[in-house]
């Protein structure tokens, strides 16, 4: 099931979406966020389709990998629009049997919200697919600098989501081989009831704590050997860089804006 | 030759108010530029608490640590520590960044050198211990030994006049163990880099030119590892096994063997048994 999910996956990859520097895209989503508002009719919202996979079509990820991953989330699509296509009770009666009135408006702002959510995630997931965790983290804290007058701790954060990222893989499998010492002395992680189960992840969690913040004591010392003092005086080793590309991807929003405001009601 | 550090009559204890056991009593000695020097003990015997002391961590509470002329104290000890680079046990909870390039950047980025700099250094850094070619890397699939070498690569990227390594190759498998002291020898001839290696591991320490031998926060003795491995049974007393060459040629001599015993290698145990009858 996990594998399948790929919601928060990065797929590497050297389309014009991948090589895109992660500022322009995270400008990019939360400007397409905005703009998904602007649409209010027919021909809005086929645009905005029609914008979305455009760039699905451009970052060269498979259509089906991307519907086959968001599965879970098409669920909850689905069910949004069937709540909206029983109960909005507007416009013209299409459909009627026994209790289930189906109105035009219904069905009509049904698939509005669904297109509208469709497109929130596939472009959200088109984002996270085609960048690196750590470049999200590189573009965040580069965009957010401006809000170090405000005191946000924004280079304490961007530090510990990156230290965060490198962990995963080592407490995974530091899991794993607790799972694997505590199955060896007899304890079954996969049978019994509810309650039993959750019992039985005790074990597992409470070594698992223990030896994470036996690795934070470690990795403290070693930063600071290493001269760590903070983000002050820091230099930055991994560059962001901003080519026309990036200005082009952020012009097609504000085209893509414009055109929706032209064509709305 | 001229002194990097010393420790003059340094002692430390971790609950000084509650007369807790020094980790550290009265210990005195000096590193030598360009030497190596193997600091060994069983554990509990202060070597690791050497190693703290050493890099500021810690700050004894009689006597001084000098690097080069400077006394460690909190103002100077950023300065100290870009000088000295440390390699400690565990490899993977000491890789900060997200991939190779990025963990031996990391000193670099704190110490505020300039990008283009930063490039130069890390390439060079990751050549001298030969994982150019992992430049993008990310820690989990590396092994041990290479993420070990990673570490010393980190190190040397500022340039250190000193490495210490903490039981740095007591978590890999011998083949880690053999890359990584391979890697270290190789610096030492190159750049001329002044060595302390903190371990129990005795075919470690027999690499190095000087011995110092730590016993329940004491210096127990110091020297040459031909003289400290003299000693003999009173190694063992103190829970370190001896190399395996003086092992054999203890057990041999035991079975009634007529060997002239130091022997410091195989090599030469083996040249020594092959040669035993022709003086007859």
């Amino acid at each position: 099931m996990m594998e399948k999910m790929i919601f928060g996956r990065f797929i590497p990859g050297d389309s014009f979406i991948h090589r895109l520097d992660p500022r322009s895209k995270l400008l990019f989503v939360l400007g397409f966020i905005i703009i998904v508002f602007l649409a209010n009719n027919t021909i809005t919202y086929a645009l905005l389709l029609a914008f979305t996979f455009l760039v699905i079509l451009v970052s060269r990820i498979r259509l089906y990998f991307l519907v086959n991953g968001l599965k879970p989330v098409l669920i909850l699509m689905i069910f949004t629009f069937l709540l909206h296509l029983f109960f909005t009770q507007e416009g013209n009666l299409l459909w009627e049997w026994r209790f289930i009135n189906i109105y035009e408006e219904g069905l009509r702002q049904g698939i509005y919200i669904s297109v509208r959510f469709l497109v929130l995630v596939f472009m959200t997931t088109v984002l996270t697919l085609t960048t690196s965790p750590i470049s999200i983290t590189d573009g965040l804290e580069t965009l957010l600098d401006p809000f170090k007058k405000v005191k946000l701790p924004v280079h304490e954060l961007a530090l510990m989501m990156s230290i965060a990222l490198r962990f995963i893989p080592t407490l995974m499998d530091e899991t794993d081989k607790i799972m694997k010492a505590q199955m060896a002395r007899g304890s079954d992680l996969s049978a019994g009831s509810l309650s039993q189960r959750l019992k039985a992840v005790v074990p597992l969690l409470v070594p698992l704590f223990v030896s994470a913040f036996k690795r934070a004591e470690d990795l403290a010392t070693a930063m600071e050997v290493r001269g760590y003092r903070g983000g002050e005086g820091r230099t930055r080793y991994r560059q962001l860089k901003w080519d026309l590309e990036d200005t082009v991807a952020l012009l097609s929003l504000v085209v893509l804006a414009g055109v929706l405001i032209y064509f709305r009601q | 030759m001229s002194e990097i550090l010393s420790f003059n009559h340094v002692t430390f204890s971790y609950a000084p108010e509650e007369g807790g056991r020094n980790a550290v009593e009265d210990v005195t000695f000096a590193v030598q530029q360009g030497e190596w020097i193997a600091v060994v003990g069983h554990n509990g015997s202060g070597k690791s608490t050497l190693a703290k002391l050493m890099s500021g961590l810690l700050f004894p509470q009689q006597g001084e640590v000098r690097f080069k002329h400077d006394v460690l104290t909190e103002e100077n000890i950023w300065d100290i520590r870009s000088n000295i680079g440390i390699v400690f046990q565990n490899p993977d909870n000491q890789f900060v960044g997200t991939t190779v390039q990025d963990d031996v950047a990391f000193s670099l980025e704190n110490n505020g050198v300039p990008y283009e700099e930063m490039v130069k250094r890390v390439q060079e850094a990751l050549q001298q211990v030969k994982m150019e070619k992992f430049l993008n890397h990310e820690p989990h699939h590396l092994s041990g030994g290479q993420k070990q070498r990673v570490a010393i690569a980190g190190a040397l990227a500022m340039q250190p006049q000193m490495l210490i390594l903490d039981e740095a190759t007591s978590m890999l498998d011998p083949q880690g163990r053999a890359e990584v002291l391979k890697t270290v020898q190789i610096l030492r001839e190159k750049i001329g880099l002044t060595v302390l290696s903190i371990t129990h591991d005795l075919e470690e320490a027999m690499l190095a030119d000087r011995i110092l031998f730590m016993n329940e926060g004491k210096k127990f003795a110091q020297g040459t590892p031909a003289e400290i491995f003299a000693l003999g049974d009173q190694l063992v007393e103190f829970g370190l096994d001896l190399p395996f060459a003086m092992k054999m040629t203890k057990l041999l001599q035991a079975q009634g063997v007529q060997l002239a015993g130091k022997h410091m290698t195989e090599e030469e145990l083996v040249n020594d048994i092959w040669t035993s009858n022709f003086n007859k």
